[in-house]
């Protein structure tokens, strides 16, 4: 099989990724007896969450307390961000890939401080034509062919999305010419791959500018946490203790987006862990993680990205870093 | 520290604008993250202002953002108060049994009645946003006691000519995301028309930029009186008179 056709098989796996969800309600919401039994739903890896209310409604509508539905979700205690695709959320928060993921389902009591408000699939849809002209503008440098679409047209993308049709997704966001990325190779002169100061790291090695080394997955992750792959990290002395927010876990997880394009940016996810001196830097990346997939750090990058973008064309990374481990203080008597 | 602008009026102000100062934005810092990359380093050397004895640049390890938390500052009286307290006196006036310790005569310091009862609190951060390449305003807003205000809310707050600015141009609107740093909702001026009315501005005027490209304080001190305007901050000319300098 050659390359092409299993890049096009990667994505139709992708595109068919669902995860199995066990979904409890929230004891606070329910007023009848017996509690409910928690709803098994497929949810689409690249769907999102409050897309669900239609399947999870009816199931406990019967028992929930009067009131106006504002759906949302939470992960052992952790309000899950609603505009994450439920794939790229299963993948970051359970470690061990637990399978049903056991979720529990508000209906009331909308946690407005921690989250932006979700005023149910049109909210879902504007995050996603938003993520999506974002991924143009770095692409392009506007993002004038996602706002000039048609309104038929993007009516059926996202109709495309909420139904996980690929062929339909694949024809009409071809309109939009976003450019597949080419291969990309390390040490090219003109390369605006990456405007990090990596850039002149990997060009360190060899001294002819040009070699015919590709960047890979393990480039790009480095370029986006150097820290992991450095021997001595470059913070201060002082290294400030970092305020875990309440949605503080083990093992620390980090998340990088990209975008299918020459241009690197690195987005923190919910836990932002300090980096501390390590001696064995290369072992504190533990885990990557991409669709569910733990991809060979060895493949081409412009293949990963290519093949598993999400439709919003940004490409989700998980990736799991080893946690130096608390030391307990003397007690002062 | 960055010069830039202040909020702080320095006594509440009566309507429903905030005047900026030229004063200190510091910069803060996202602890503990991960050492600059070059965008961000670009950014600093660029948010690096002249100070009064000469140019000094500086890198910062780490990325951050400016922000100016009100703490006491960025009173803002609104509009609505003023009414209440029109109603309060007419009700009063009208039949009312109950003893009026406020005669007719005696001046009412609005101010004062108003900092205890609909004081609007703003917090406003710039932040860089590398996929844009444009600054970034991030702001919030709430009452005395904590609670957060709807949008809606804070544009019945805005003077008139800030919600027009809103309304008629394709190229600002308030959206609510995550605060990329602080990851809580926040209201934000979205930023994709930003660099386009940005180039606009300068395009016009010849005596600016060139082949050499914006002077940063220029570009940021234009930047926040376009984007001023969408949320009712006025930008002293002080600010632009000492560019000559």
């Amino acid at each position: 099989m050659d390359v092409e056709a299993m890049g096009r098989e990667a994505q139709k796996y992708v595109w068919e990724g669902a995860i199995p969800l066990q979904i409890h309600l929230h004891e606070s919401e329910v007023t009848t007896l017996p509690h409910p039994s928690p709803a098994l739903v497929l949810a689409p890896r690249m769907g999102y969450l409050p897309l669900l209310l239609p399947l999870l409604k009816p199931h406990f509508s019967s028992t929930l307390p009067p009131g106006v539905d504002t759906i949302w979700f939470e992960y052992k205690g952790l309000p899950l961000k609603w505009h994450i695709p439920t794939g790229v959320l299963f993948d970051l928060l359970c470690a061990e890939q637990e399978r049903p993921w056991n979720l529990t389902v508000h209906f009331r009591g909308y946690p407005g401080n921690i989250l932006t408000p979700c005023e149910g699939e049109d909210s879902v849809k504007w995050s996603f034509i938003n993520s999506l002209k974002e991924a143009a503008y770095i692409v392009n440098g506007n993002c004038k062919n996602v706002m000039n679409m048609s309104q038929s047209d993007q009516v059926e993308l996202w109709h495309s999305v909420l139904n996980g049709n690929m062929e339909t997704y694949q024809r009409v966001s071809s309109k939009l010419k976003l450019e597949k990325v080419g291969d990309q190779y390390v040490g090219k002169p003109n390369s605006n791959l990456l405007k990090s100061r990596t850039n002149t790291g990997e060009t360190d090695t060899g001294g002819p500018v040009k070699t015919d080394k590709c960047f890979t997955l393990r480039d790009a992750v480095k370029a986006l946490l150097p820290e992991l792959f450095v021997e001595k990290t470059l913070i201060d002395e002082e290294i400030p203790r970092i305020e875990l927010e309440e949605e503080s876990r083990a093992p620390s997880d980090d998340e990088s987006n990209t975008r299918n394009e020459e241009d690197v940016e690195e987005k923190q996810g919910e836990n932002v862990e300090c980096c501390c001196p390590s001696d064995d830097a290369e072992t504190k990346l533990k885990l990557v993680r991409i669709q569910g997939i733990e991809p060979k750090l060895e493949i081409p990058f412009s293949w990963v990205v290519n093949n598993l973008m999400n439709p919003e064309h940004f490409l989700h990374i998980c990736v799991f870093v080893k946690v130096p481990q608390a030391k307990p203080l003397p007690h002062d008597r | 520290m960055i010069t830039l602008v202040n909020l702080t009026p320095m006594q509440p102000l009566v309507g429903c604008s905030l005047s900026l100062q030229v004063a200190r934005w510091p910069w803060i810092y996202h602890l503990g993250m991960e050492p600059s990359h070059q965008v961000t380093s670009a950014l600093l050397l660029m948010l690096s202002l002249r100070n009064g004895k000469g140019s000094t640049l500086f890198s910062l390890h780490g990325h951050g953002y400016l922000g100016q938390n009100h703490h006491g500052r960025g009173l803002f009286v609104t509009r609505e108060h003023v009414h209440s307290q029109e109603d309060h006196d007419e009700k009063s006036h009208k039949g009312n049994e109950e003893p009026n310790c406020l005669g007719k005569d005696e001046y009412i310091d609005n101010a004062t009645l108003s900092y205890r009862q609909d004081v609007r609190y703003f917090d406003f951060h710039i932040v860089y946003s590398a996929s844009y390449r444009v600054p970034v305003l991030y702001f919030r807003t709430y009452s005395s006691d904590g609670q957060p205000l709807l949008l809606e809310d804070i544009e019945k707050e805005l003077p008139g000519n800030s919600t027009n600015v809103l309304m008629e141009s394709k190229w600002t609107f308030i959206t609510q995301e995550e605060h990329p740093y602080l990851n809580r909702p926040w209201y934000k001026l979205h930023p994709c028309g930003t660099s386009e009315w940005m180039k606009l501005l300068f395009l016009t005027d010849p005596s600016l930029g060139g082949s050499q490209g914006v002077p940063v304080e220029l570009y940021l001190s234009s930047w926040i009186s376009m984007v001023g305007q969408a949320v009712g901050l006025k930008v002293p000319l002080e600010m632009f008179n000492k560019r000559k300098e």
